[in-house]
């Protein structure tokens, strides 16, 4: 038996199919992944992301720390309740986790996946040494995602006034505290929508009301085609140890100015800049029928091979779309190996849907 | 629990098997397969022609989550595809026994008699 959320209970009555992610037992679905995908881009669902892990960072020197422990810059988060993206890289400059960066009043809040929690802090607890700053598990915690076009306008129907007005003026990539709770206008889907972390006792109460109210609950397969649709990242799948953020599309989260802060992985990335990046993330488009998958190969015409990181068909589409590793020069063709067969495939910017719109 | 008509046999890899009134055998997947493979959104037809042994791949339903092969439960020679999912896939979520993969002229029809009735499909599930 894997960790269960304290939504576990709902879920399996909700008649979710559950299935093990990252040693979570999560919901795949409730009944069927496509129509809840439809159901974030052209309203709203939510989501029990409580497996995720938030770590608070308190301390004098937790701003000086963040900016020595990751690769893009915490300094320019410039008031409380602003948010960033960013890589934590080890000292060869591969990606140990990826994570939502906030800055609140009494420090700074993380947000990790939850595959790789316990060996985030183990890494961060390795490198606090010289740092007044303390590590904070927030493991009294859920945290609900609320996505899709309608979601904040119904949410903040369903909560008290302070709460309600906070949710109307919050701005992208915003969170703040209200109470006992946190409320961030992010999100892993290409929609508008919520990320709601609240004490684990009051979860249970908050995804009932938000069910009765015709808020359907979403599964992480839907979570899944939904984030590859808006071209995000997925830790473990697109990206890992042995992947340079430069590799990843993420290189604009890597912030290399003010050019004397040294963080973890700086030289070794900056090596890899100086001498040129050999491998990129591209979209993948199969205009035939049928399904791109992980680790399927791709082949480059007189340039090389690469391998899809993750692949899926995408309802909003209603083709196969795919993230692909390939070499740098890699232009708008390629053909990808399904069965022995060889499919040709469209080379695109990996962003495919956002906001309800097909971007390619 | 998934639909198991009475009047159908199956195979343990989830085709059904029909043995219709001209002598030919009509295949497709159980509703207990669909549950298990989720939205099915691609299947990939075997070809009018082509000749199977029993338990040959003859074709792969791909779902959002994973894809799989099918297995002709017969031997026999392919002479109906279902191109219907081509252009609606997930006709095999919701009619399972209504939407029909293929059809074969089986060179055995003995051959049927060893494929699982709908209670000992039932028991192999483990319903």
């Amino acid at each position: 038996m894997g960790q269960r959320t304290p939504l576990f209970d709902l879920h399996v009555a909700l008649g979710a199919k559950m299935v093990d992610f990252g040693g979570w037992d999560m919901p795949l679905h409730y009944g069927s992944q496509v129509e809840e995908h439809h159901q974030v881009r052209r309203d709203c669902g939510v989501f029990d992301v409580s497996h995720m892990t938030v770590i608070d960072i308190v301390g004098s020197q937790a701003k000086a720390w963040l900016q020595y422990l990751l690769a893009n810059d915490v300094g320019r988060l410039l008031e409380p309740g602003r948010a960033l993206y960013s890589a934590m890289l080890n000292t060869e400059g591969g990606v140990i986790d990826d994570m939502l960066v906030y800055l609140t009043d009494s420090g700074y809040r993380l947000v990790v996946n939850a595959a790789t929690g316990a060996k985030d802090l183990a890494w961060m607890r390795a490198h606090l040494a010289g740092f007044e700053v303390q590590l904070v598990e927030r493991s009294d915690l859920a945290m609900l995602a609320i996505q899709g076009p309608h979601a904040r306008h119904k949410i903040a129907e369903l909560v008290t006034s302070a709460r309600g007005a906070l949710i109307q003026h919050l701005q992208p990539f915003e969170g703040r505290s209200e109470g006992d709770w946190f409320i961030a206008r992010t999100g892993y889907t290409g929609e508008d929508g919520l990320e709601i972390i609240l004490p684990a006792a009051q979860a249970p109460g908050f995804f009932n009301d938000l069910v009765g109210a015709g808020i359907p609950p979403i599964g992480l397969g839907a979570r899944d085609t939904l984030r590859l649709e808006a071209g995000m990242n997925l830790y473990g799948q697109d990206i890992d140890e042995s992947v340079s953020p430069l590799a990843a599309n993420i290189a604009w989260t890597i912030a290399w100015e003010p050019a004397e802060r040294d963080f973890i992985g700086r030289t070794a990335i900056e090596k890899e800049r100086a001498t040129g990046v050999k491998l990129k993330l591209v979209g993948l488009v199969l205009e035939e029928r049928g399904v791109l998958r992980a680790h399927q190969v791709v082949r480059i015409a007189e340039v090389g091979e690469g391998e899809i990181t993750s692949g899926s068909f995408s309802p909003t589409l209603s083709k196969s779309i795919a993230l692909a590793r390939v070499p740098m020069a890699t232009a708008d063709r390629a053909e990808v190996e399904i069965r022995g067969k060889w499919y040709p495939v469209r080379v695109v910017q990996p962003n495919f849907v956002r906001h309800g719109k097909a971007l390619i | 629990m998934s639909n198991i008509p009475a009047d159908l046999r199956f195979a343990e890899s989830h085709e059904w098997a029909r043995l219709e009134t001209d002598g030919t055998v009509t295949v497709g997947i159980s509703d207990h397969a669909q549950e298990a493979l989720g939205d099915v959104v691609y299947v990939e037809l075997t070809e009018i022609g082509n000749v199977f042994a029993a338990r040959d791949t003859a074709g792969v339903v791909e779902s959002v989550k994973a894809a799989s092969d099918i297995y002709s439960p017969v031997s026999g020679e392919v002479i109906a595809i279902n191109e219907d999912l081509n252009g609606s896939p997930e006709l095999l979520n919701s009619d399972p026994y209504g939407a029909w993969i293929f059809k074969v002229k089986p060179s055995n029809t003995a051959e049927l008699e060893k494929l699982l009735d709908a209670a000992a499909y039932k028991s192999a599930i483990g319903e």
